[in-house]
């Protein structure tokens, strides 16, 4: 059994890597952002919206968070086209990305939101704020505060999941890998280096979540 | 040209299905056996065990399971193993659920209150008396509904393995859409099939939880 990893060809496909992390990063960093505005307008709607409007979130939530993320790529790169929506594999896989993160986010703020004790909504009312002002300063922000950790720890599984995209043909890190693995014949050891980036991004990742939540929730006067 | 009716694609899809299901199955009977272990070793009171089970959680928990089922693969075959599809998918997905299941697992261990090892211990018990007659029964009524839960996750992971080759549901969709040159139905009809296997376990897993905040709330 004289097998003997080799790393040799780092230096070569270094650039390759790279150009896949910008990718993977550029995917999370545009999901988040747009995933949990999705969230956030989902959640509003669930727990405070339309009555009419109520079921749609909830169909769509459900159908999301009950199929793989791959599936729906699948279906937003293949099928859509025939509905006459052509995307770049890019395009298909960022909005992915967003519908599965915004699912998955509206749940978990609106457990936030419904965590809100009844007085809060009755408190701005009497300080004459308007419904949605009432929503966006007293519920909203204690409420994104409240479940930010489980927010931030569904981003870090999007993101990991975000390797699948490699499937459709979006250059990401797991397509870079694919592409230096069929160039070097070295498959475990790329696979083994991309893994290692990908640990290295999601306790980044989280790094960086904890410090924003830090920065947008800076800590108040009063306990709650 | 051959013509699929609507009937051929169902059935198609509901054939591969079957190994979907049965893959889930495997993975989460073998990923709870293994989970069950690094629990133990998660909390074993010998921090050299407790740090490995830990850096085994991060490491599964902190990198894609498709990098897990590519590295599964290739990394067996270089063992001199011709590996087929199913050997890999399921080790990857074994050890994959393992890592989720331990940490679940390890919260309701530590959700149960301290007061209880120390009452257990003050009658005399070892710390396996412990485990079987005190804590792990308690554990287990906290742990149903996360666990449940978790099974879906278990559920859509199996979609990863038709990458490397593994034939189920996902694989059979590609498969029957390069035949039909209908992607729009098939996707649909794919993801409609995985919404009916995991939508139940969702489910369930709320109506337990709903069920168990209420028996708390009684005590």
């Amino acid at each position: 059994m004289g097998y003997r990893l080799d790393f040799g060809w780092i230096p070569q496909y270094w650039p390759v890597l790279v150009s896949g992390i910008g990718v993977t990063i550029y995917l999370i960093a545009a999901g988040a952002a747009a995933g949990c505005l999705l969230g956030m307008v989902c959640a509003w709607t669930r727990a405070l919206g339309p009555a009419w409007a109520r079921p749609v979130v909830v169909a769509y939530v459900e159908m999301i968070r009950n199929t793989p993320f791959m599936v729906q790529l699948f279906f937003i790169f293949f099928g859509l086209p025939s509905l006459g929506l052509q995307m770049t594999e890019l395009q298909a896989a960022t909005l992915a990305m967003i519908v599965n993160l915004g699912a998955y986010s509206c749940e978990i703020i609106r457990a936030g939101i419904e965590a809100t004790p009844r007085g809060q909504f009755e408190a701005g009312a009497s300080l004459a704020m308007s419904r949605f002002q009432t929503f966006r300063y007293v519920v909203l922000v204690p409420a994104l505060q409240r479940i930010w950790p489980a927010l931030s720890s569904q981003i870090v599984i999007v993101m990991l999941g975000s390797a699948v995209v490699s499937q459709i043909a979006a250059e990401d890190l797991s397509y870079a890998a694919n592409f230096i693995q069929s160039r070097n014949f070295r498959a475990f050891e790329t696979y083994i280096v991309s893994t290692l980036i990908y640990l290295l991004l999601a306790i980044l990742l989280r790094q960086v979540l904890a410090w924003v939540g830090r920065a947008l929730f800076p800590k108040r006067r009063s306990a709650r | 040209m051959i013509e699929f009716t609507f009937w051929d694609i169902l059935r198609n899809l509901l054939l591969a299905a079957r190994w979907t299901v049965l893959l889930s199955l495997v993975s989460f009977a073998g990923g709870g056996i293994v989970g069950l272990i690094v629990m133990f070793m998660r909390i074993s009171p010998n921090k050299a065990v407790a740090i490995i089970a830990k850096g085994y959680i991060e490491l599964f928990q902190g990198t894609p399971l498709l990098m897990q089922l590519f590295l599964a693969f290739f990394g067996i075959a270089l063992l001199g193993f011709t590996v087929p599809a199913w050997l890999a998918a399921g080790l990857a997905l074994i050890l994959w659920t393992a890592a989720f299941l331990a940490e679940i697992w390890r919260g309701c261990v530590e959700a149960i209150a301290k007061g209880q090892w120390e009452a257990s211990a003050s009658l005399g018990m070892g710390r396996l008396q412990q485990m079987r007659y005190v804590i792990l029964p308690q554990a287990m009524r906290i742990a149903v509904p996360p666990t449940v839960g978790f099974s879906v996750q278990v559920v859509k992971g199996t979609a990863l393995t038709s990458i490397i080759g593994f034939v189920e549901l996902t694989k059979a969709g590609t498969a029957v859409t390069n035949a039909t040159f209908q992607p729009f139905l098939v996707y649909g009809l794919v993801a409609l099939i995985y919404f009916a296997l995991c939508w139940p376990l969702s489910k369930s897993s709320q109506i337990l939880e709903r069920k168990l905040n209420v028996a708390h709330k009684n005590h």
